[in-house]
């Protein structure tokens, strides 16, 4: 398997306009990911769908991650004179990230026998309207798991051929698997208190 | 090869009228003797003929990767089992091989003997109980169900004297299997894996041949390769559409590599070819196992170095995933550094082979919906989570 640095540049060459970003995986498994621009998913997934030195066909894993509005905090070194002498301080800065969902993508190839390839997408942020493009005119084992996201974390997919909810039933209004999901009382009776 | 789904062709009078006729709404299920479980078919029919079908399902659902992310990497194995619950062993190795993904475990290398052998018997056992399931479908009601399930006895013995549990087994551990087997165990389980070929020869007399079995299933439910690859197919009903991708040989995960055995492929991708490929995987997991038990190392099951309790893997992110009997069964895991994961996903074999359930069973009868849906092997515990 061609290293993800490469796959990008490939990517960039064939689809002229398309962002892409290269996320890092920090851990043991360092499995890294490509982070791809909305505009131009579709376009980039029938690229690596289609592309000869990947064929990438198999679509395993779809799922989506909630990462919630957090504050990060920055430490930087700074120097700084004092009373004429010059020191290094350390300087704590605090920034808002928002929050946004994030669509995760495994692509493997049954053709070839590589992978895997791991695609991101990101909402622009957490509202009932966050939404991204669906992948599953290129890839039809996301029609379901594309459901199971949009049913669980509330991702609208667009161009997605059957978007209704999976898991949960029709009349159902919240999406579990957000972070800040707390269940109403009909959903999960509250005990009554035992006299 | 094409993608295009099964067109309805409208018939005509006469006067070239189209005939609307008697078209049939009907649900089946969810409690119904051939959905295995919770499951619904919203069907549409025309006479006999389906129309349009769609899965409706979530009556089991739990929300297990929420519980998932509300517990240690730990408490999670014994939910494993829960998922799908014919294969409690392939779930636990799945998740174990997942985290150790993404903590960079070892596995010492008795335990990835015990591994293979215990996956391979739940491969064996799986496969029993699904072709028995489908001559049941099928209407030979009782006999090569019990045949199956008398053989099956006899692994979930030896399932019992290893873990405890006949099915909910919670026997593996990141970085290796919960214990080493007891006294006398491995000649228990030669004994099994000896006389099963000649069960097996009894049993593919008994049906293979058979002509209800072949008229009710060859070319009934084909799924062309193409179809099967781009709606995500995995495991025996992938093959059967003659695709060789089998992720023991692919991955080489675990120790796989070391044995020798054959991926059968069938060429129609029809109901029979589902029922034979399975049949015959059933053989070269035999092969395995004999091998496995035959060279079986001494040494330790689990990794000393591993800390099951408190256990916080760095920050990072894997996918694991094996070749479960059902297809590819993967854990993606994403830990922020806590005790439990942040994220939690499974990515279960049955949900996704369900995606093309409508486009085997446009233009066939309800009668064979029934033998369709028994050959994509579904467990409702895994399909809802």
């Amino acid at each position: 398997m061609e290293s993800l640095e490469q796959i990008k540049l490939w990517i960039e060459g064939a689809v002229p306009d398309a962002r892409i970003e290269i996320v890092a995986n920090p851990g043991p498994a360092a499995q890294h990911s490509l982070l791809v621009g909305l505009d131009q998913a579709v376009p980039v997934a029938r690229f690596l769908l289609e592309d000869s030195r990947l064929r990438l066909d198999y679509a395993s894993n779809v799922t989506g991650v909630d990462w919630p509005e957090t504050m990060l905090k920055e430490k930087r070194k700074v120097k700084q004179t004092i009373d004429g002498v010059e020191r290094e301080i350390e300087e704590t800065s605090e920034h808002v990230r928002p929050g946004y969902l994030e669509v995760v993508y495994h692509l493997y190839s049954m053709a070839l026998k590589q992978g895997p390839v791991i695609l991101r997408l990101r909402t622009r942020d957490r509202t009932a309207s966050a939404r991204v493009p669906s992948l599953t005119p290129v890839w039809r084992g996301a029609e379901f798991q594309e459901r199971e996201v949009f049913d669980l974390f509330g991702v609208l997919f667009d161009g997605h051929p059957d978007l209704r909810r999976i898991l949960m039933w029709d009349g159902f209004r919240d999406f579990p698997m957000r972070k800040d999901y707390t269940p109403t009382p009909e959903v999960e009776p509250v005990p009554a208190p035992i006299p | 090869m094409s993608l295009q789904p099964f067109q309805v062709i409208p018939r005509l009078g006469s006067e070239g009228e189209p005939l609307d006729g008697e078209q049939l709404e009907i649900s089946m299920g969810p409690q119904h003797p051939s959905t295995h479980g919770v499951f619904r078919m919203d069907l549409v029919l025309d006479g006999e003929r389906v129309i349009r079908l769609k899965p409706v399902f979530g009556y089991l659902h739990r929300n297990h990767e929420k519980i998932g992310e509300n517990m240690t990497y730990l408490g999670s194995m014994p939910y494993t089992d829960r998922l799908d619950y014919f294969c409690s062993l392939t779930n636990n190795w799945a998740y174990a091989l997942a985290v150790e993904k993404l903590a960079g475990i070892q596995v010492p290398e008795r335990a990835e003997y015990l591994r293979v052998i215990t996956a391979e018997l739940t491969r064996l056992q799986n496969h029993l109980s699904l072709a028995g399931f489908l001559l049941q479908d099928m209407g030979a009601s009782g006999t090569p169900l019990m045949y199956a399930f008398r053989q099956r006895e006899k692994i979930l013995d030896l399932f019992e004297s290893l873990t405890g549990a006949r099915m909910m087994c919670n026997y593996m551990r990141f970085g290796g299997c919960r214990c080493d087997v007891p006294d006398g165990w491995l000649d228990q389980a030669r004994l099994v894996v000896e006389e099963f070929p000649r069960f097996l020869d009894e049993f593919q007399a008994l049906l293979d041949e058979n002509e209800i079995l072949m008229s009710r299933t060859q070319g009934v439910g084909v799924l062309s390769s193409a179809l099967a690859v781009n709606a995500g197919v995995t495991g025996p009903m992938l093959r059967a559409s003659g695709v060789n991708y089998d992720l023991r040989k692919v991955d080489h995960y675990g120790i796989y590599d070391r044995f020798s055995f054959q991926v059968p492929l069938g060429d129609h991708g029809d109901v029979y070819d589902r029922y034979m490929v399975r049949v015959l995987e059933m053989r070269e997991s035999l092969k395995i196992l004999e091998s496995a038990l035959r060279t079986l190392p001494p040494g330790p099951v689990l990794d000393p170095k591993t800390k099951l309790r408190g256990f916080r893997p760095k920050p990072g992110e894997a996918y694991g995933r094996i070749e479960a009997p059902k297809g590819e069964l993967g854990f993606y895991l994403i830990s922020d550094g806590s005790p439990n994961p942040y994220r939690y996903r499974v990515r279960p074999p049955s949900f996704i082979n369900l995606t093309i359930l409508e486009d085997l069973c446009l233009g066939h009868q309800v009668a064979d919906v029934v033998v369709i849906l028994g050959s994509v092997d579904i467990v409702l515990g895994e399909v809802d989570r």
